[in-house]
């Protein structure tokens, strides 16, 4: 099947529903396709893509000379399609997608708070990012806000919170955060439960909202490129390289074929630091510190030599706007090679132990289940939907360069237990290592003297997305420029938007002391979507 | 089980008793004395409670590092705990959002005295990349005093390591 061939028939099933999409275009916001929406129709096209089994998979909105436009994507069989539609007046109102989709939820209501948009029919109405940092009438991303805010002094406690109650004998509620007993981010859980099975999870996030969106207003590309590797510092390289995509692709660059290559290598290499870290640390939170402190020398092994190729452990602010800041030359292409020949080495044996170990099956086996079915309501991507039967993986599905050159399987099971999610990450490990190989052997034959970085014009106005699967899953990264080839608006959906509801439903059942192996096994990022 | 104790056996002892930093003359001056200072002012143990009050989360990864196998910082009598209420120390990372305004202080105001505040990486030094916002009070000294600041993005484990040292030194004077 050609790439887009369902597209007809999901214009003629709206047209079935007297919707017409007046105008669109394949360009401003390649590969996806644009179509305008008239605001009534805003409903009717989630519900039919719905019935054609699209997913949806983001929505952002923004302040154009009084107009607010708002942009869902939705994607079916890697393909992308953004709908758009523009509202007037200052109190805009427009259907919600929530009760047609379950992971359009919290992306609304974010948008709510922050630009000011009543989603008609909406399930839950309450705030999502807002706590008290402003009031309910103001909307940060409104071009009237200040982002040096409004002056109003101590930001109290969101202490009024409205969590629905819970009653009944025996049931009681445990509070948790936002400050976390462990070195990780702050966030409120809300768990009900009756003995020892939770009941009810609910998360409250928002607390490291920083105001990312609202910052990345006026910067040049440099400075977006700064602002994205700090989204989530665990995808730093996965996050900036959406944001140059979008970028690149708003000011028509194509970067060389090298730069894509030591891109395609350093978002591997933090793949596997990422899943050494959380396999590790999964194991851990049942109790087995043996696999914890394996995995943490191996990877600490591997962030040195991260450091000795870009000059940063993490790999940070080496992605940058047209191309990359550093050049993999011979020496360093055999210390990768002789690396991975080593790790490869390392992991077996220990792999082996992990999955035959008794203790460990009979409490990674069977906890915190999703269903395919529940991840595929939600949305997810990422290791998390992959253990879940959802084979979303951009590498394969909407390949971009370098990965379009490469040949891979991507890593898959039903079993949607923290097992699988343990499973998924070890296999993706095997696979990362074999396509940096790859990468490496494409990068023997590129001459040393193709530049790693072009320059990059901006188009004023222009607009572009990117589209990367990072460690996490599916980013998706807008940006516009304005009139004088600055940030206009800028929009980064980490994976975790879907993988945090997505653990609301994996503790169902489990017990209390389960949750922190439940929680790591889909380790969301906080600072990701909180912005 | 004979296999866990086999891997065991050849990763050997990873900990790095020589590691290049402290070849550093000044910091090699600290890492002596730093025993001496935590068991003479601590009483042998220094607790930490970490805090992260609106960080990306890397600052977070590095801070992990310190208590992997490399470089073991508990050895020194330096360690993590659960509750400020355990804690001399607060470590904080990332600007203070303002949503976490109020949860930094009362974090701080649950310590008891003497308690130090360390400011952990760039963005917890001067606001970083994020600064003052309507969204972030920027630096953690904007909203609770500041003993000492680590800076990078993130610190390395070494820089972890160095100014923990270093505020055991000020500590000292106290
Ligand atoms: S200092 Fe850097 S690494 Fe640390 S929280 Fe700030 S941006 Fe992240």
């Amino acid at each position: 099947m050609n790439r887009f061939d369902w597209l007809s028939e999901y214009l003629a099933r709206l047209e079935d529903e007297h919707v017409v999409v007046p105008s669109g275009n394949t360009q401003s916001l390649a590969p996806a396709h644009l179509l305008i929406i008239d605001p009534e129709d805003w409903a009717k096209v989630a519900v039919v893509a719905k019935q054609m089994g699209l997913r949806w998979a983001a929505i952002w909105g923004d302040e154009q000379d009084h107009d607010i436009v708002l942009t869902v994507v939705l994607v079916y069989q890697g393909d992308y399609i953004a709908l758009r539609t523009a509202m007037t007046g200052d109190h805009p109102v427009i259907a919600s997608h929530t009760p047609v989709y379950a992971a359009a939820d919290r992306m609304e209501r974010h948008l709510a708070d922050m630009l000011g948009v009543q989603f008609d029919g909406h399930p839950d109405p309450r705030r999502w990012t807002r706590h008290r940092a402003w009031e309910a009438d103001e909307y940060p991303l409104r071009a009237h806000f200040p982002a040096a805010g409004q002056g109003n002094g101590l930001t109290p406690a969101d202490s009024d919170y409205p969590f629905p109650p819970i009653q009944g004998s025996g049931v009681y509620e445990i509070p948790v955060g936002p400050v976390h007993a462990g070195i990780i981010e702050p966030g409120h859980f809300r768990f009900q439960a009756a003995g020892e099975p939770i009941l009810r999870l609910e998360e409250r996030l928002g607390y490291v909202h920083k105001g990312i969106e609202k910052r990345a207003i006026g910067r040049d590309a440099e400075g977006l490129a700064r602002l994205a590797a700090r989204i989530s510092g665990d995808s730093t390289v996965a996050h900036s390289w959406a944001a140059c995509q979008a970028l690149e692709r708003a000011c028509h660059v194509k970067i060389p074929a090298k730069a894509s290559l030591i891109r395609g290598l350093l978002c591997e290499r933090e793949r596997v630091a990422n899943h050494l870290g959380d396999i590790g640390a999964i194991c851990n939170d049942v109790g087995f510190a043996f696999a914890q402190m394996q995995c943490q020398a191996l990877r600490e092994q591997w962030l040195r030599h991260s450091l000795t190729l870009t000059g940063h452990r993490l790999m940070m602010d080496v992605v940058l706007p047209g191309g990359v800041r550093v050049d993999i030359d011979q020496a360093g292409r055999e210390l990768l090679r002789a690396e991975h020949v080593w790790l490869r080495e390392q992991i077996g044996p220990l792999f082996d132990i992990l999955n035959d170990h008794p203790s460990l099956e009979d409490r990674l086996l069977s906890s915190g289940y999703l269903s395919p079915a529940s991840a595929a309501e939600l949305g997810v991507s990422g290791y998390v939907g992959k253990a879940s039967g959802q084979a979303v993986d951009l590498r394969k599905d909407s390949p971009y360069a370098p990965y379009s050159r490469l040949s891979f399987s991507v890593a898959l099971s039903e079993a949607g237990d923290v097992a699988a999610r343990m499973a998924i990450r070890q296999q993706e490990i095997y696979s990362s290592l074999e396509l940096m190989n790859e990468m490496l052997d494409i990068l023997e034959n590129t001459a040393e003297s193709e530049p790693t970085q072009v320059k990059l014009a901006p188009i004023l106005g222009a607009e572009g997305l990117g589209l990367i699967d990072g460690w996490r899953g599916e980013i998706i990264s807008h940006v516009r420029l304005d009139d004088k080839g600055r940030i206009a608006h800028f929009f980064a959906r980490d994976p975790s938007w879907f993988s945090w509801p997505a653990l609301e439903r994996i503790v169902l059942g489990n017990i209390v002391p389960d949750f922190p192996v439940c929680n790591k096994s889909v380790n969301a990022s906080y600072s990701g979507q909180d912005l | 089980m004979l296999r866990i104790l086999k891997r065991i056996y050849h990763s050997g002892l990873l900990t790095e008793n020589e590691p290049d930093y402290l070849q550093d003359p000044e910091v090699q001056a600290l890492g002596s004395e730093l025993k001496t200072v935590v068991d003479a002012h601590f009483n042998g143990s220094l607790a930490i409670r970490a805090v992260d009050a609106g960080s990306c989360n890397a600052c977070e990864l590095e801070i992990h590092a310190i208590n992997g196998p490399h470089y073991d910082i508990e050895r020194f009598g330096v360690h993590f705990v659960a509750s400020p209420r355990h804690a001399d120390v607060l470590l904080v990372t990332g600007p203070v959002s303002r949503h976490m305004e109020t949860a930094v202080r009362r974090t701080w105001r649950a310590m008891a005295a003497p308690r130090f505040v360390i400011a952990c990486g760039d963005c917890a030094c001067n606001g970083g990349e994020f600064g003052s916002s309507y969204a972030s009070c920027g630096a953690v000294e904007n909203v609770i005093p500041v003993d000492l600041q680590i800076a990078g993005c993130p610190p390395s484990p070494v820089q972890l390591m160095r100014g923990i040292l270093a505020l055991m030194q000020k500590a000292k004077k106290i």
